[in-house]
C-alpha cells in the first residue's frame, strides 16, 4: 500500500493529467448525444449574450443586403395577396374546411452567432423555448436551407448547421424525384454532396435540389441548391451529386424555423413499428 | 506576486475576448484557423507549478468551448499542450536553468528560442484539436494540412501579439 502511494505520489503529473483528459473525452462524448449537451454550448446565458451584442453590432453592415433580400421575399409575397386576384362575381358559397390542416408554422429568429469555418459549424439563434422552438425543428431563410435546432435554453437555441458531420437530411432532385441524404465534407462551405442517387436518375448540371418529404424537419420542396457536377465512383451503384448550396451560410441574418405540428404523430408511429427480427 | 496573478487574469480576459470577438471573425477558409489564446498558456511564468498550469489551461480551454459550443475538444487540447509544456521547457532550457526575473516572451528569451519552445507546443495543441474535431481517418491527410498551416498561423499571430502588446514596461 505504501508502495502504491509512493508510486502514485511520484507520478502525480501523469496522472492528474490523465484524469484532465478523462473528464475531457466524458465532456466530448457526452456533447456527441443529445441529452447531454446542455452543459457547455453557446445557448449558454453568458457567451450567448456576448454574441448576441457582437450580432448587434455585426447587423449594420449587412443592412443593405438584408433589405434587398427581404424586399425580394416581399414581391413574391405581395404576389400572392388576394386583391391581386380578379374576382369573378359568383354566388358566394361557405364551405367548413376539413379537408386542410394546419402542418407547418413559423417563428422567425435572428441569427447571433455562426460558423463556416470549422468541421461542424453551429449556428445560434435569438428564439427559444420561449418563443416555442424546440429540438429538431427546421431552420432555413427565403434563400434556402440552413440546418436544424439541436439545443434550446429559455432565449436561445443552438442550431446543426448544413455543414456539419452530424447533419443528413433527405433531399431530392425536383425534377427526377430521386432522394438520398445530403451530407458536408468539410471541403468548401458553399458545396454539399447529395449521396445515394441511384444510377437511373435523370441528372443535369443545374437541376434544383429540394427538401423531400421524407424529413420530418422540412416541409417538401425547401430550396436546397443546384447540382454543380455529379459523378460515379467505382465500385458504387450510386451517384454523389455536388450541389451548390443556394443559402449563404456566410451571410445569415434572419431565419425561420419551422415547427412541424404532424412530427411527434409520425415519430411515435414510427418507433412502434419496429422491423420484424 | 499579485501583481503577476493580476497582470494573467487580465491576460486571460483579453485573449479570450480577442479570441471569440475578433480572431473567430476572421475568415480565411478551413485552412487557417487561428487559436491565439493558447498565448495565455504559453506565457504563464516559469516557475508556475506544473500541476496550476494544467488547471489553468483546462480553465482556459472550457471557457472557449463555452464560445465555440464544442464541450471538451479545446479543453482536451489545452490541457496536452500544458503536459507537453513541462517537458519541452526542460528540453529547451539553458545550461543554468530559467532566471527568476524572465519571462517566456520572445524579448526575454529571443526568437530562436520561443521558435522551438512556442512552435512545438502549438503544432501538439493544433495537431489534437483538428484530429479530435474530426474524429475520424479518412481525411487524415487534409486534415493534417490544416494542422501545419493553422499552427503557422496561430504563431504568426502570437508573434504579432507579442510585437505589439509586450514591452519591458508591461512585463514587470
Amino acid at each position: 500500500m505504501r508502495n502504491l502511494l509512493a508510486f502514485l505520489y511520484k507520478h502525480h503529473f501523469i496522472f492528474v493529467f490523465l484524469l484532465a483528459q478523462l473528464i475531457c473525452f466524458w465532456m466530448m462524448i457526452r456533447g456527441k448525444n443529445y441529452q447531454g449537451s446542455q452543459l457547455i454550448n453557446s445557448s449558454n446565458a453568458v457567451a450567448a449574450n456576448i454574441y448576441a451584442a457582437e450580432a448587434n453590432t455585426k447587423e449594420y453592415f449587412s443592412l443593405k443586403h438584408e433589405n434587398l433580400r427581404l424586399a425580394i421575399e416581399n414581391k413574391e409575397l405581395r404576389n400572392h395577396l388576394k386583391s391581386n386576384y380578379f374576382a369573378y362575381p359568383t354566388r358566394e358559397v361557405r364551405i367548413n374546411d376539413t379537408v386542410y390542416k394546419l402542418q407547418y408554422e413559423f417563428i422567425d429568429a435572428k441569427v447571433v452567432n455562426a460558423s463556416v469555418n470549422n468541421r461542424n459549424n453551429y449556428i445560434t439563434i435569438n428564439a427559444g423555448s420561449a418563443q416555442g422552438v424546440t429540438r429538431e425543428m427546421g431552420v432555413y431563410n427565403s434563400l434556402g436551407m440552413i440546418g436544424f435546432v439541436r439545443d434550446v435554453s429559455e432565449n436561445f437555441a443552438t442550431i446543426i448547421s448544413v455543414l456539419h458531420k452530424d447533419f443528413a437530411v433527405n433531399c431530392k432532385l425536383k425534377r427526377d424525384g430521386s432522394y438520398g441524404p445530403l451530407i458536408w465534407d468539410g471541403k468548401d462551405y458553399q458545396y454539399c454532396l447529395l449521396t445515394d442517387i441511384p444510377t437511373h436518375a435523370k441528372i443535369k448540371n443545374g437541376d434544383t435540389v429540394v427538401s423531400s418529404s421524407l424529413s420530418s424537419y422540412f416541409p417538401e420542396g425547401i430550396m436546397v441548391g443546384t447540382i454543380d457536377s455529379y459523378e460515379r465512383r467505382q465500385n458504387e451503384q450510386f451517384y454523389t451529386i455536388k450541389v451548390k448550396l443556394s443559402a449563404d451560410l456566410k451571410k445569415l441574418n434572419y431565419v425561420y424555423v419551422i415547427k412541424n405540428n404532424f412530427k411527434k404523430e409520425k415519430d411515435s408511429l414510427e418507433k412502434t413499428t419496429q422491423p420484424i427480427k | 506576486m499579485s501583481n503577476r496573478i493580476i497582470i494573467n487574469l487580465v491576460r486571460f480576459i483579453i485573449l479570450v475576448l480577442l479570441q471569440v470577438l475578433i480572431v473567430r471573425n476572421i475568415n480565411l477558409g478551413t485552412y487557417f484557423i487561428m487559436l491565439p489564446y493558447v498565448l495565455f498558456i504559453l506565457s504563464l511564468p516559469f516557475e508556475t507549478p506544473r500541476l496550476l498550469i494544467l488547471a489553468l489551461s483546462f480553465v482556459m480551454g472550457i471557457t472557449i468551448d463555452l464560445f465555440y459550443s464544442t464541450p471538451g475538444l479545446h479543453a482536451s487540447a489545452c490541457v496536452s499542450m500544458a503536459f507537453a509544456r513541462y517537458y519541452v521547457l526542460k528540453f529547451v532550457s539553458p545550461r543554468d536553468g530559467y532566471d527568476v526575473v524572465v519571462q517566456p516572451t520572445i524579448e526575454d528569451m529571443g526568437l530562436e528560442w520561443y521558435l522551438k519552445y512556442a512552435g512545438v507546443l502549438i503544432f501538439v495543441h493544433h495537431l489534437l484539436f483538428f484530429y479530435f474535431e474530426v474524429f475520424r481517418f479518412d481525411e487524415f491527410f487534409r486534415t493534417l494540412g490544416r494542422v501545419i498551416l493553422s499552427s503557422i498561423g496561430t504563431f504568426l499571430l502570437v508573434y504579432l501579439i507579442q510585437f505589439l502588446f509586450y514591452s519591458k514596461r508591461f512585463s514587470k
